[in-house]
């Protein structure tokens, strides 16, 4: 087996390869960091503090003695897993929801498309700090990432929905139902395999929400506490001034690695998009 | 456009405010903590009071807020309260009302983000519109991409390496808050340059990191638009493709684009609450963030309620103009 069929799919759709590679990195960072890096050195008091970077500390240590290179190894992966669990967990619900609203219709479907409507509207971070307030006092990784997802499917439901609506009366389901398969095993093998693409879209954007709305809530403060995650870091570093006492490394590092989450993310959804929307891509490329 | 449909967009507007108000009623409660006894303990290890008689305090706070009746009761209150718009006391700052501390940081949030969200939406959709024009010079192209990639980074994230790059290294710009420490605001000319001046960079992040989106929906409208038979048909007449760009495809590709900056004016409100943090800005974002840190619940409702409420009344609007607009709305169902 060779490796050209995978550089010419590269070359045809360059944004998607460059945003997986992207992704890929920043997924690699944690597990290989732990190789070159004791992450028991981002607990607090495990270094001497407020350290600009060094040879012993490449990027410094925080005003409670974390090394941050060791933050970052640490956090990178923590703040991952909240997105991806999330988005996890946002597009499961909203795969479910979607196609009993749009396969069934009726009653399902005005009351699906109403909460998801009416929660839409709704300002999603608002809501999150309502949640986490009330959790605060011992919020973990796993459920920082459940309180998130709680306010991620609405957008897959709606997205997943309206393409199920337009693809139930297509010519090869009437063709399936004729031939006597049942409503899941259409479901099953006639739309979901057709639905891949948008899916696919549809769980890059939910991660990144998910991502956003994780950062947003723990730089807020409303974070697990003494999870190195990147928001967390965030917050401390706005916390105890980073920004006045010049100490760049402090909160550089962080908002680098959320950049490049972010940017990734935004380059496999763009990717996608061409394959999902080729209509639209179609003018000027 | 039917009365129907008045009123049953009217309903739709009841409904999202209810259950928003219910939400942000019932979630706080289910919670383990007391946020009273909560508040007060904290009270009490940074005061230092004696914590023998702890339980008559938080008794007596309990009465005063209302919070000893039965849940019921709690909630009827709670809906008359969000009717008259009254949200109570803040508990941090207790003499003052929740939503005197929130109408006063209001105008700072509105003022900001306002003025960005205006110049981000005009720069972004006539950058659009350009990526779209198929004669617009292909240089275009490497201009819009800083911005696109912008677009993927959170505001707040620009706004503390903008403050870092124009406030710390160059100092050109102020570090963060809304005017100058011990000016007395007033509506003097240099007062509101101090203000203008202090709020140039949190507008900028605010602008950088949202062009980029306004861009690219433009561009998928105009794109849209493109394919449609009227604009087929002006080509086919032989109209003069500047003619074609401005008057056909632009002009109705502004329409779905502008219920996009309708709905991100709703938004405006609650959009930037880490960015006001990062700049201690003084509008509702840091309003919001101190009651977060102190626990204050009554001012946290008030400003989520405010949030939803403005959002709820833009879409209710919106809504209500739109048939006017595009007369096929209101048939469709």
């Amino acid at each position: 087996m060779t490796l050209s069929p995978i550089f010419a799919a590269a070359r045809r759709h360059p944004q998607l390869a460059a945003g997986l590679i992207v992704v890929f990195v920043v997924l690699a960072f944690g597990p290989v960091g732990t190789l070159f890096v004791d992450t028991d050195l981002s607990r607090v008091g495990a270094a001497e503090p407020n350290l600009s970077p060094s040879l012993e500390h490449l990027l410094g240590t925080d005003a409670a003695g974390r090394d941050l290179l060791a933050v970052m190894v640490a956090g990178t992966p923590l703040t991952l897993r909240v997105g991806f669990l999330a988005g996890a967990v946002g597009l499961g619900i909203g795969i479910i929801l979607g196609f009993l609203a749009g396969y069934f219709g009726g009653l399902v479907d005005t009351l699906i498309r109403g909460a998801a409507d009416v929660l839409l509207t709704v300002p999603g971070l608002l809501f999150l700090v309502v949640l986490a307030t009330s959790l605060r006092t011992a919020v973990t990784v796993d459920m920082m990432a459940l309180v998130v997802a709680s306010l991620a499917w609405m957008l897959p439901t709606r997205t997943i929905r309206s393409q199920v609506l337009s693809m139930r009366e297509r010519a090869y389901v009437q063709v399936a139902r004729l031939s006597g398969m049942r409503d899941l095993e259409i479901i099953a093998r006639e739309l979901l395999p057709n639905l891949l693409p948008y899916l696919a879209a549809s769980f890059v954007s939910a991660v990144g929400a998910a991502v956003l709305a994780s950062i947003g809530l723990e730089a807020l403060g409303l974070g697990p506490q003494n999870e190195p995650t990147l928001g967390m870091t965030i917050y401390w570093a706005l916390f105890y001034t980073s920004l006045l006492r010049g100490m760049w490394w402090w909160w550089a590092p962080p908002i680098a690695m959320i950049v490049l989450i972010f940017l990734g993310l935004f380059l496999v959804s763009m990717g996608l998009d061409r394959i999902a929307n080729p209509r639209i891509w179609k003018v000027s490329s | 456009m039917s009365l129907n449909y008045v009123f049953r967009r009217f309903g739709v507007f009841l409904l999202i405010v209810w259950a928003g108000a219910t939400i942000n009623f019932l979630m706080p409660r289910m919670a383990p903590v007391n946020p009273i006894r909560e508040r007060l303990l904290q009270a009490v290890s940074f005061g230092g009071a004696g914590k023998t008689d702890m339980e008559a305090v938080v008794a007596t706070y309990e009465a005063r807020f209302g919070l000893d009746q039965p849940l019921w009761k709690q909630y009827l209150r709670y809906l008359g309260d969000v009717a008259r718009l009254d949200f109570g006391v803040s508990i941090a700052n207790f003499p003052s009302r929740a939503s005197d501390i929130i109408m006063r940081a209001l105008p700072w949030t509105l003022g900001l983000l306002t003025t960005a969200t205006l110049i981000a939406f005009a720069l972004g959709t006539v950058l659009g519109a350009l990526l779209a024009w198929p004669r617009s010079p292909g240089a275009l192209h490497y201009f819009a991409a800083p911005f696109l990639a912008l677009s993927a980074i959170p505001y707040y994230l620009l706004g503390l390496v903008l403050v870092f790059l124009l406030g710390f290294t160059l100092r050109a710009f102020p570090l963060g808050g809304g005017f100058t420490l011990g000016t007395l605001p007033g509506p003097t000319l240099a007062f509101a340059i101090d203000v203008i001046y202090h709020s140039i960079v949190p507008a900028l992040s605010i602008v950088l990191s949202s062009v980029g989106f306004w861009a690219l929906s433009m561009r998928g409208m105009m794109v849209t638009v493109q394919g449609e038979d009227y604009v087929n048909y002006a080509e086919a007449r032989g109209l003069k493709s500047r003619e074609i760009f401005f008057r056909y495809a632009l002009r109705n590709a502004l329409l779905p684009q502008t219920t996009a900056l309708a709905l991100a004016m709703g938004y405006v409100v609650s959009g930037a609450v880490l960015v006001e943090v990062v700049f201690a800005y003084p509008g509702v974002g840091t309003v919001l963030y101190r009651a977060v840190q102190t626990f204050d619940y009554f001012v946290i409702y008030g400003v989520v309620l405010m949030v939803i409420l403005a959002i709820a009344v833009v879409t209710l609007i919106l809504d209500l103009v739109y048939p006017l607009l595009d007369p096929r709305i209101a048939y469709r169902r």
